[in-house]
């Protein structure tokens, strides 16, 4: 069982897991998007970013697709992880500023600002649906077609497809059709209407872990000093 | 079959006149030329011959012929040419109007060139001998000896004077290929695959594509050599299918060794089975990403995966695979063939032998250079390229293909070295470089490989698809005038995480172009932001076309021009440019005699550079 560190701990992985598996399985949180536990890993969405290696030779990875390997280091949450993250929402919610998904994401990750104009398009290209159509349908009705700025999310050539049983698992899976959020503001594109308003700044003052009682941002205690000192 | 390989190698002391023909050459006209010399050898085939051979590698002189044994180099040929040279080189006389001719001076041979006297064409340098599509001809210049050599040594010693040579992969990332092949070798299992990258995209960048249909041999024997090596079992080569006469010169060579017994069972009596399959790139430029390449060989979508598994342990139909590049593979047969001290004798410390760059641009000897690793920027602009067309500055070089980046004149004394091009902020890439002269906006010049980038990217990961669209949009604000300062500082933000987070090597040097130019240029993007002015006159909402009083002739010239009709003005009298009529074409600009027509830009209306 390789030997991994992650966020400090210590812990030996089982064999075949990826990086996300065992921060899960620790307790520890990463916001993922394009990952879902029923189907392959596809590194799409890059929010599941971590940071691996020592000193100067560390790198981003999508934790989701890269294993647990033997002497691994991984920081879950550290500054150029945040930072990083919060740039590829900005990235997600200028695109599709209606999905609920992305608005609960920012407000808990505590993204403040937009600062591309608002595509307002339906579909963000996570690839979970052409997934799910073939890995659990067993159908393979939908794929992508062409590339770059023209990207689509499609039926072969556009045509109705005998493959095609409408199921309706890839609107089930969909980020942005299911759960619409009514609450975007076109001025400023985020909704911020789930936002907690006791946001941890944990994330702020420690490069390395979220909180350092090891409580992933959640017990909201710095928050609470903050307010007192204020 | 050894003896047989040996008693091919004939020289001959008749004479040859060797003519460029690949697809550059055949685009301004060389296979016009073959007729023209076929009819005017007729008769004498016994004293001459002709041979069509791939490209030369000078563009500009294309087309041009050498004349063997003497190599006598004549340039810019048209069909009439062709009866002078041949009755003059009869009578052992050379024809002096149409050698080469730079600075007043003429050069009658091929090696005396300036273009040709500083690079070391050990890649290259056969290609005028080499008629690609008879194996012959590669045979007599030593072709597949090293082979001959390989399949005698051990594989593992093969691998280790790869090591030793210091190759690095010419695709453009630069790892070690002895480590690279190593890797493949321990792995186990009975299949495995080795792959030759011919997938080459970028714009302005052909070294490949000469390699491939000018001695599509020589990468072959590399091949096979790596295979032997490593103890592949099948090999592809992937080539893109815009290169058709690379792709037929391949098939003929490969049916060719495949006769000779080179390919096949029982290679050479050494027990050591390989085959090579073709593949063709249907356009793509993420195709070139060896994860993507494997997809698209695999006939699925051509999208990149996240490594590791590396392709090395896992990769084509699931099974240890190597991919190396076309420059890399041609490179393994002259490393066996002349050892690998001589091979590593050449270049620097880190980067070792030579690199083929395509020199293009606004530079005034184009082509394809071959020159050691560690040659200045300078050498290769100045010395090799001649500098810029019409006496103009060069300003800065692109290097590295769409996601290379930008450097400037002052930095021209870097050596050519995977490090240092990569602490430029550049890439070694695939080789293209691209020169610009004062007439070049660096801001549309981050612009339009922007652009290329944001529709190239195959959508997977949305810092590369989303990241290289945005920063197209913001870049095009800029170069419209509607610029803000901090857009800079988000540029600069979107470019840094664009970088460290994408996926593959696409994303991941995509803001080369922007970053780089943004490092060295941004007084170009402040003038463009601020004072809503484009320096050198490229950006066209940024300039006006106006008439000046005093040195318009009225000659009606730019009138006549005019696809808008938006100039007014009567015969011998000044002539006007109604603004909302034009579309800034610089038509005007261009057929202007009296350089009465003035580019402009910014509020107060500064002069652009000419």
């Amino acid at each position: 069982m390789p030997k991994v560190k992650i966020d400090g701990l210590e812990f030996d992985a089982p064999e075949k897991w990826s990086v996300l598996e065992v921060a899960r399985f620790l307790g520890l949180e990463i916001p993922t998007l394009c990952y879902n536990e029923g189907l392959s890993a596809w590194g799409g969405c890059r929010l599941c970013l971590v940071e691996i290696g020592t000193g100067d030779r560390t790198k981003l990875v999508t934790s989701c697709t890269y294993p647990a390997e033997e002497g691994l280091v991984v920081k879950t949450s550290s500054k150029r992880v945040v930072n990083a993250r919060k740039m590829v929402l900005e990235l997600l919610i200028a695109q599709c500023p209606t999905s609920r998904t992305l608005q609960d994401l920012a407000a808990k990750m505590g993204l403040k600002q937009v600062r591309f104009k608002p595509k307002w398009e339906k579909c963000i290209y996570c690839g979970l649906c052409v997934r799910m159509c073939e890995e659990q349908m067993m159908a393979k009705a939908i794929g992508f077609t062409n590339r770059g700025n023209k990207l689509k999310i499609n039926t072969p050539f556009n045509k109705t497809s005998d493959e095609c049983r409408r199921c309706g698992a890839c609107m089930y899976i969909c980020p942005v059709c299911t759960v619409r959020c009514e609450g975007a503001n076109p001025k400023d594109v985020l909704c911020g209407r789930c936002e907690n308003s006791l946001q941890p700044t944990c994330i702020d003052i420690n490069d390395s872990y979220n909180c350092w009682m090891g409580l992933k941002g959640e017990c909201g205690t710095c928050a609470k000093e903050k307010l007192t000192v204020k | 079959m050894q003896t047989k390989l040996v008693k091919n190698r004939k020289d001959s002391d008749k004479i040859v006149i060797s003519i460029s023909s690949g697809t550059c050459g055949q685009a301004r006209g060389s296979l016009n030329l073959v007729e023209a010399f076929k009819k005017a050898i007729k008769g004498r085939e016994n004293k001459i011959s002709i041979k069509v051979t791939g490209c030369h590698g000078f563009c500009n002189a294309e087309p041009n012929v050498v004349i063997f044994p003497n190599e006598v180099f004549y340039s810019n040929l048209k069909p009439e040419d062709a009866a002078k040279i041949v009755e003059a080189t009869l009578k052992g006389e050379i024809v002096n109007d149409l050698l080469y001719q730079e600075n007043n001076k003429r050069f009658t041979h091929f090696n005396d060139i300036p273009f040709y006297k500083a690079q070391l064409r050990t890649l290259l340098g056969d290609n005028p001998l080499i008629d690609p599509v008879n194996i012959d001809d590669y045979l007599a210049q030593g072709g597949y000896k090293s082979l001959v050599k390989a399949l005698k040594m051990e594989p593992g010693k093969i691998i280790e004077e790869i090591k030793r040579s210091g190759l690095r992969g010419r695709g453009g990332a630069g790892f070690p290929t002895g480590l690279k092949w190593e890797i493949v070798r321990k792995q186990k299992g009975d299949i495995k695959y080795i792959i030759c990258n011919g997938d080459e995209g970028d714009p302005g960048a052909y070294m490949d594509r000469s390699i491939l249909e000018s001695n599509p041999h020589l990468v072959i024997e590399g091949m096979i050599i790596g295979a032997y090596a490593m103890g592949a079992t099948e090999g592809w080569l992937y080539v893109r299918n815009e290169y058709p006469l690379a792709v037929k010169n391949l098939l003929v060579a490969l049916n060719q060794t495949r006769k000779q017994g080179l390919l096949g069972n029982n290679i050479l009596n050494s027990r050591f089975n390989f085959d090579i399959k073709m593949a063709k790139g249907a356009g793509a430029f993420v195709c070139g990403e060896e994860t993507a390449l494997i997809a698209s060989i695999e006939d699925k979508r051509g999208m990149p995966k996240q490594r590791p598994p590396f392709p090395a342990q896992q990769g084509l139909f699931g099974k240890p695979t190597n991919i190396n590049n076309v420059e890399t593979w041609a490179d393994v047969t002259r490393i066996i063939d002349k050892g690998a001290d001589w091979f590593a004798g050449i270049g620097t410390k880190t980067s070792k032998g030579t690199k083929i760059f395509s020199l293009v641009g606004k530079i005034k000897n184009s082509g394809l250079v071959e020159v050691p690793m560690g040659i200045t920027l300078d050498k290769i602009v100045f010395d090799i390229g001649g500098g810029a067309q019409s006496g103009k500055e060069v300003k800065a070089i692109q290097n590295g293909g769409p996601s290379g980046g930008c450097i400037p004149k002052e930095l021209f004394n870097l050596p050519v070295d995977y490090e240092s091009l990569t602490s430029a902020g550049a890439i070694m890439g695939s080789g293209g470089m691209i020169v610009m002269d004062e007439n070049t906006c660096m801001v549309d010049t981050a612009k339009y490989f922007t652009n290329f980038l944001q529709s190239e990217s195959c959508g997977k990961c949305v810092t590369c698809r989303e990241g290289t669209q945005r920063m197209y949009e913001i870049l095009n604000n800029i170069t419209e005038g509607n610029g803000q300062e901090e857009d800079l500082t988000l540029l600069e933000d979107l470019g840094k995480v664009v970088k460290e987070v994408s996926l593959c090597g696409l994303g991941q040097t995509a803001p080369n172009p922007l970053l780089s130019t943004l490092r060295y240029f941004k007084d170009e993007y402040l003038a463009h932001i601020k004072e809503k002015k484009c320096p050198a006159g490229v950006c066209k909402a940024l300039i006006r076309y106006t008439i000046s009083v005093e040195t318009c002739t009225g000659c009606g010239l730019c009138k006549k021009n005019c696809p808008q009709d938006a100039i007014e003005g009567e015969k011998k009298k000044l002539h006007v440019i109604e603004e909302d009529k034009c579309i800034k074409c610089g038509i005007c600009f261009d057929v202007c005699k009296s350089n009465a027509v003035n580019k402009i830009t910014g509020k107060e209306g500064v002069l652009c550079l000419k």
